[in-house]
């Protein structure tokens, strides 16, 4: 079971008076204290685990993000700040004696700067709301998770998200300028803005996949795009996993990134299919969704071209998008995978490590060998391009023991990744699920390296501790070199 | 004066933990083409990386290439050739921009964090940054990051790494991201003096679906010194957009952004690569340069910097990034003995951006500092980044800013 920071004794015995504080600085209904109302905040996507707040803030403003924060640093009252609580990793859990410092009321879209080729929102606003709040100008925000509808810009900058098109387009980190943020101390930094570069170190960089430990950020300028004028897709089949893999490989052997280009095993494909009839063959052990963008003239050059190489690596099938709506059709199965399987099981759980493509017949053929070992079922969707695995565990939590059998082998297969020469997460971050796990693809001088960085923005660790990091950070003890002068040998090696 | 050249990590990471024990500050050199980037270094000691060189994995398909840190550009470019791939920031790398003999190395390249043209559309080095093996200032080797395109485990630690200028660790293996070369590419070229007027149309471009991969704007003086006839013989400045892609996409982009633009002309690919070649190195358009800024303001705002700019300096520029990137080198005489800081800081304050003073003489740099000051609680923020990768302070000291 999952083992969260020891609840602060001293700050819970304070709460009418943290609640009086926090009130005189978000006035009304920005400070939630009743128990119904604290509970709708207790989980996030990874609905496994639940803990309801000691209190539930909505700032609308930086300057009460700032107060708040700065209280609670004099006041060593933990903070957990959330957007929309989709995160699929626990980023979001709350904390029994923490204040969770909810970023939904910063929706508003701040400008359009079309010159700068930009916009500036607050980090409440939804991933897809940017992009329609652009369309009539024929631009768009490039990462697009599947969560979009729901997600926020802010959660999205804290998780580093990707989406189906990252491979060509990049993840939040290669589409955000700059943003505004507020350390636990309450100081207001603004990193990078309109420009491309900015000096000194690149805190923005750092700060787009924190998971919410190294400062709540309050504003975001992301870089907008033209959308491209047309897309078609392929949607191919495959008698094996290696035949499908090849060919991904042959695809970008032959200079060819695709906007998408998705994967799914034959469970998923039974899945899909059952739930949106697609088209999808049912006869292939793989699918293969491959989206080409750009003008016409790229577009049918490209399909073509794919199209030859597909057959190379033995599809059985392969059928080019010829209107829009028949492209989306070819999608709508994907993109409904997560709601397919869980018509075909009580209960699913995600996964998302990333893997060398390469590897990949051999880390779904080992995922078979563990599922009879756990007697769990598990259904494949795998962002091809770029080796980000999504393996959804099928269980049912009202069978006692079926989620912590879920949990070890979903930990075995991120091990599994990591052996292989991949990592633990491509796109969901590590928050409280894949946490412990952290020591299979670090060790100790790296994850001290990783700790002395939070100590330099939260030296009393009060930032969504409990997240990220097996142990919780000590900095006073980080900090001491304990080396001394004349202990090490003067490297006897080659001068010049 | 010592200088240590270690021939692999396990050296590079005894020589800093001595140096971290006796507290003896290292200046730490790749090739050495960048020793005049940034404030100059006292250390008493060099830290020379050149002799651990070597690609230890590049795998096309999987488009991520390992190499270690003091592996020069040219040989990687090599590599990356054969297959047909590419560093899609397009760093600067062949000589002239960078004061200093010797030959670019990976390590160098991604602790500076540059990118060329394409930095609009495919990102900057810390874009492709993907993972590395270092050595920080308490001495210990670390690691961060992976050997895979799409990775979120822990802190981004590879963009903190990219633009530190070696302040922060040293780096002995890193892995990038890479990217097919494009199969080929042309430019569209739009003439007229007018900068206002040029960054309009590049905005235009840009925000139009032709997928431009670049967008830079020679004036007159610039322009006439290119070895693209077409460029040179304009008798004026000089707007390029280039379209990169397949062979029929490129023919089609060209011909339609010709004509949304009303363009002057354009060039193909060898020429396209002249001209990218001659923007990506800067030098060669504004000729010997002997002090040269490197401004990053709002692109649309680029034409109220350059005003000024010229209010302020007597010098000459070069746009690129669709105004995104501002090189100016400001008459030496004009400038003065700040090289210009003063004033050149000034006309930025009322655009916003960042500046740099990317090359002057050694003093100069010392004295005028050559990144934006620090300020605030920035200021706090970065310095106790720097103590918490090197609390004493032996990694290139002073290259950023003073103690940092
Ligand atoms: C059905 C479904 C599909 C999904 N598909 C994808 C996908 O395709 N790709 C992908 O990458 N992810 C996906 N996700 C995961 C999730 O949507 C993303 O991680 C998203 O970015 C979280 O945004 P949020 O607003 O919900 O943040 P939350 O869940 O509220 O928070 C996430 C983290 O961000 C921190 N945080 C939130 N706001 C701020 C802020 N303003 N300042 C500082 N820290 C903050 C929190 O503390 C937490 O650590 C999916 C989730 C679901 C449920």
């Amino acid at each position: 079971m999952l083992r969260m920071p020891a609840p602060d004794q001293a700050v819970l015995a304070r709460r009418g008076e943290i609640v009086a504080a926090l009130r005189r600085i978000v006035p009304g209904e920005g400070v939630i204290e009743s128990e119904a109302e604290r509970r709708a905040f207790e989980s996030d996507g990874l609905t496994a685990y639940a803990q309801a707040p000691m209190l539930v803030v909505l700032p609308q403003t930086t300057a009460e993000v700032s107060a708040v924060l700065a209280y609670c640093q004099q006041n060593g009252v933990r903070v957990v700040p959330r957007g929309a609580g989709t995160s699929l990793s626990g980023g979001a859990l709350p904390l029994a004696d923490g204040v969770l410092l909810g970023m939904g009321k910063f929706k508003r879209i701040l400008e359009i700067d079309e010159a700068n080729r930009c916009a500036v929102v607050q980090p409440g606003v939804t991933n897809l709301a940017i992009s329609e709040a652009v369309a009539g100008r024929g631009l768009y925000y490039a990462p697009d998770p599947s969560s979009q509808i729901a997600c926020t810009i802010g959660g999205n900058v804290a998780e580093n998200s990707g989406g189906v098109h990252c491979l060509k387009y990049g993840l939040t980190t290669n589409n955000v300028l700059g943003i505004e943020m507020v350390t636990m101390a309450g100081e207001v930094l603004r990193l990078g803005g309109k420009q491309y570069d900015a000096g000194g170190y690149d805190l923005l960089g750092v700060m787009v996949g924190s998971e919410g430990l190294l400062g709540v950020v309050t504003e975001v300028t992301v870089r907008l795009l033209p959308r491209p004028p047309g897309a078609r897709a392929l949607l191919v089949g495959f008698p094996s996993i290696e035949g499908a893999g090849e060919c991904v490989a042959a695809i970008i052997a032959a200079g060819i990134i695709p906007g998408g280009m998705e994967m799914m095993d034959k469970p998923a494909i039974a899945a899909a299919e059952a739930f949106v009839h697609a088209g999808y063959p049912l006869d292939g052990e793989a699918l293969l969704i491959v989206e080409l963008d750009g003008c016409a003239a790229e577009v049918d050059h490209l399909i073509a071209t794919v199209a030859a190489i597909t057959e190379r690596f033995g599809a059985t099938s392969c059928r080019a998008s010829t209107s829009e709506a028949e492209r989306l059709l070819f999608w709508a199965g994907r993109k409904a995978a997560f709601p397919a399987v869980g018509r075909i099981s009580p209960d699913y759980y995600c996964m998302d490590g990333t893997i060398p493509r390469k590897r990949l017949a051999e880390v779904l053929g080992r995922m078979r060998q563990m599922e009879a070992r756990y007697g769990l079922r598990v259904a494949n969707v795998f962002h091809a391009g770029d080796g980000n695995l999504h393996p959804l565990i099928l269980y049912d939590a009202n069978v006692p023991g079926e989620l912590a059998r879920a949990e070890e082998f979903g930990a075995d297969i991120l091990r599994l990744c990591v052996e292989v020469g991949g990592v633990l997460t491509g796109e969901h971050g590590v928050g409280v699920e894949k946490r412990d796990l952290m020591g299979t693809m670090f060790g100790k001088p790296d994850l001290d390296q990783q700790q002395r960085l939070k100590c330099a923005f939260d030296p009393a660790a009060l930032l969504n501790p409990g997240k990220v990091f097996p142990e919780l950070c000590r900095c006073a003890e980080l900090g001491k070199m304990h080396i001394h002068a004349g202990q090490v040998r003067f490297p006897d090696l080659p001068r010049f | 004066m010592t200088g240590f050249r270690p021939s692999d990590g396990a050296e590079a990471e005894q020589v800093v933990a001595w140096a971290a024990a006796e507290g003896e500050a290292l200046e730490i050199v790749g090739g050495g083409s960048k020793r005049g980037l940034g404030r100059p270094v006292r250390a008493p000691h060099v830290l020379e990386l050149g002799a651990i060189a070597g690609i230890l994995d590049y795998e096309p398909a999987e488009l991520v290439l390992t190499a270690r840190a003091g592996t020069t550009m040219a040989a990687i470019g090599t590599a990356l050739d054969a297959a047909g791939q590419m560093l899609a920031f397009e760093p600067p790398v062949s000589g002239g921009l960078f004061a200093g003999a010797g030959s670019p190395t990976l390590g160098g390249v991604l602790a500076c964090n540059l990118a060329g043209p394409r930095r609009i559309r495919a990102g900057a080095a810390r874009d492709h940054f993907l993972g590395f093996r270092a050595v920080n200032g308490w001495g210990d080797g670390w690691k961060a990051g992976g050997r895979v395109v799409k990775n979120v485990t822990g802190y981004d630690m590879g963009k903190l790494q990219a633009g530190a200028f070696g302040t922060l660790s040293v780096l002995l293996e890193l892995s990038l991201k890479v990217l097919p070369r494009p199969e080929t590419s042309a430019s569209v070229l739009l003439t007229g003096d007018d900068p206002a007027a040029a960054v309009a149309a590049m905005a235009t471009a840009l925000n139009s679906p032709h997928e431009v991969s670049a967008a830079a704007h020679l004036p007159a003086a610039a322009a006439a010194r290119s070895a693209v006839g077409a460029v040179a013989g304009a008798g004026r400045g000089v707007t390029a957009l280039r379209i990169e892609g397949p062979g029929p996409s490129v023919a089609f982009r060209r011909a339609a952004l010709a004509e949304l633009l009303g363009a002057a002309g354009s060039i193909a690919e060898a020429e396209s690569a002249t001209l990218w070649t001659e923007i990506a190195e800067v030098v060669p358009l504004l000729a010997d340069a002997p002090l040269l800024w490197r401004l990053c303001p709002p692109p649309a705002a680029a034409p109220a910097l350059l005003e000024g700019l010229h209010a302020a300096l007597a010098g000459r520029c070069l746009l690129d990034w669709g105004g995104g990137l501002v090189w100016f080198a400001p008459d030496p005489a004009a400038a003065g003995a700040d090289g210009g800081a003063g004033r050149v800081r000034a006309a930025l304050a009322q655009t916003g951006g960042h500046a740099m003073l990317f090359r002057a003489p050694e003093e100069m740099r010392a004295a005028a500092g050559v990144f934006d000051p620090l300020a605030g609680p920035l200021a706090g923020l970065t310095r106790r980044i720097k103590a918490g990768f090197d609390p004493r302070g032996i990694l290139n000291p002073g290259r950023m800013h003073e103690g940092i």
